[in-house]
């Protein structure tokens, strides 16, 4: 469905250029649940702003169902780590933002089905994902974890073909964190929808997706392809399960290996040198 | 039950309300009393410089009595509100153009911030030649001194807007006009109206200087005039309904802005 061919992007700063991404394939089908790990600065972000059309690439092409990508569009929809409801608008006023647009006025190329399927969307998403009461509630009087509810109600509110997801759940608590992942995965089912997801939490990466990709930093680049061979249902205790532990250790190694000079410390000689201040002592 | 410890001087820490509200009451006393003791003449006579509080406002209640005083509030408050709609008319919508495109600002910034530092005294002279003599200069004069500052005050404010925004609505569909009319602007709009309560204030400074220009009445003329004739308690009265009239507009443009912007997290600000 998406494929990316030797994308490449390369920022032209003042301290001259930065290769943020060195030519990368892959492709992902329907339906994948595709988790993008790495340390900071490999790309990842860079690659999913490009995908959702926000950012140009410097070579390459990208293409949705053969369909080349030259900027963003409805059959993308995106969710970023930050808070990103409009304040002003209540919870249903926001999820149903894309209603008012041109794009979606033009009643010339959508046929009755689709103009008659998009009534009641917004209001069904929210009733899903526990916010049926809270239509009328304003960004600032919802907690976290219902913000980035709304986000996401509103970024499949127009039925994308692919939900590009940038840490959304990064700046969340553990508990909600939890909670929230499991409610995504199974709406990524319900909807049938295609998920590139962001993240650094590499329990995260493994527990929701079909497959990972590995970045290694500086310059960004694709190191690893994985599958994850787990079954649709994924109950929460799956993260202790010693299969599961044991992927999230390969991918552990995979990235320490993929750290470059600098970004590692030297554990052998701090090792010493604790253990002598110690014996000094 | 423990009691809740009362920190009155731990950094940043909220104080109880009554006792906030007391040392608001407490400054202006504060004051009162620096004037009393200041005014004060061992020999009993009145200073000249600095008349005593009693003396001030014996002098305020005559000079309400009078009709002179509501005409003067009337034409100045006329004249600063003329000029303060003026430059807001052209500010906002230029700010939001400069603040949403880049080449914008590259035209019009630099031009502004070289306006900006022209002090706007010194343009009463050719403000007299292209405008004459009547209440076109005043009104002019006032908008030039908040225009400038108020177009980068809006800019700012939509450049403050999260990038996050813009992103979002370009991948629900939305095209830039849209994205700049049904997002920068309303998101911006908190900021703006912020900034056009600082603005007001502004405008009222440069109503004194306005109204050395040809005027006959007006608060500030009149208090040029009382200087003129050393009547010192008269132009106590009259910085006393400037200051009240400063507080009442601020208070009234923050009643508005917590209104009509109640959704905007009131931490911010």
């Amino acid at each position: 469905m998406l494929q990316v061919r030797n994308l490449e992007k390369i920022f032209h700063g003042r301290k001259g250029r930065v290769q943020a991404l060195t030519p990368t394939t892959f492709d992902i089908a329907q339906g994948e649940f595709v988790c993008l790990i790495g340390a900071s600065g490999c790309g990842k972000s860079t690659l999913l702003n490009m995908i959702a059309g926000l950012e140009e690439p410097t070579a390459g092409e990208i293409t949705l169902d053969g369909h080349p990508i030259t900027g963003p569009g409805q059959d993308r929809g995106m969710v970023f780590q930050h808070y990103t409801l409009f304040p002003w608008l209540t919870v249903l006023q926001n999820t149903e933002f894309s209603e008012q647009l041109e794009c979606n006025l033009d009643y010339d190329t959508l046929t009755s089905q689709e103009v008659e399927e998009r009534s009641g969307r917004a209001e069904s998403l929210l009733e899903v994902m526990g916010l049926g009461d809270f239509h009328n509630a304003l960004p600032r009087e919802l907690s976290g974890g219902m913000k980035q509810r709304v986000a996401i109600a509103r970024a499949l509110v127009n039925r994308p073909k692919l939900l590009l997801m940038d840490e959304p759940f990064g700046a969340l608590d553990a508990q909600t964190r939890e909670d929230m992942q499991e409610m995504m995965l199974l709406l990524s089912k319900t909807e049938g929808i295609s998920v590139i997801f962001v993240t650094h939490d590499l329990e995260e990466a493994v527990y929701l997706a079909s497959r990972i990709l590995v970045f290694s930093p500086r310059p960004g680049r694709l190191v690893a392809d994985l599958k994850v061979p787990y079954l649709i249902d994924r109950p929460a205790t799956l993260k202790i399960h010693p299969e599961f532990l044991a992927i999230k250790r390969q991918l552990v190694d995979m990235l320490e290996a993929s750290k470059t000079q600098g970004q590692k410390w030297d554990r052998e000689a701090l090792l010493k040198k604790v253990t002598r201040e110690k014996t000094d002592a | 039950m423990r009691k809740p410890r009362v920190h009155l001087f731990a950094l940043r820490r909220d104080i109880p309300r009554w006792i906030y509200y007391c040392a608001a009451v407490a400054g202006f006393l504060l004051i009162l009393g620096v004037w009393v003791w200041c005014s004060h003449r061992p020999t009993g006579d009145e200073n000249v410089y600095l008349p005593k509080p009693g003396l001030v406002w014996t002098t305020a209640i005559e000079v309400f009595q009078d009709e002179t005083v509501w005409q003067d509030i009337k034409i100045s408050f006329t004249r600063v509100t003329a000029g303060f709609l003026l430059s807001a008319a052209f500010a906002i919508p230029l700010g939001i153009w400069i603040g949403s495109w880049k080449l914008v600002e590259g035209v019009t910034q630099p031009v502004i911030e070289f306006v900006r530092y022209v002090p706007v005294p010194a343009l009463i002279p050719m403000l007299m030649l292209f405008f004459g003599l009547d209440e076109l200069p005043k009104v002019m004069l006032i908008f030039v001194g908040t225009f400038f500052q108020l177009v980068l005050m809006v800019a700012d404010e939509v450049r403050r807007v999260p990038q996050e925004f813009l992103s979002v609505s370009y991948t629900l569909g939305a095209k830039r006009g849209e994205v700049v009319r049904l997002v920068l602007m309303r998101a911006a709009m908190p900021g703006i109206f912020d900034a056009l309560r600082l603005c007001n204030g502004w405008a009222w400074t440069y109503l004194i200087v306005a109204e050395l220009i040809a005027a006959n009445e007006g608060l500030g003329y009149r208090i040029l005039k009382f200087y003129r004739f050393v009547q010192v308690p008269k132009i106590f009265v009259y910085l006393f309904i400037l200051g009240a009239l400063g507080l009442l507009l601020d208070f009234l443009f923050r009643k508005f802005n917590a209104r009509v912007f109640h959704w905007a997290d009131t931490t911010k600000r």
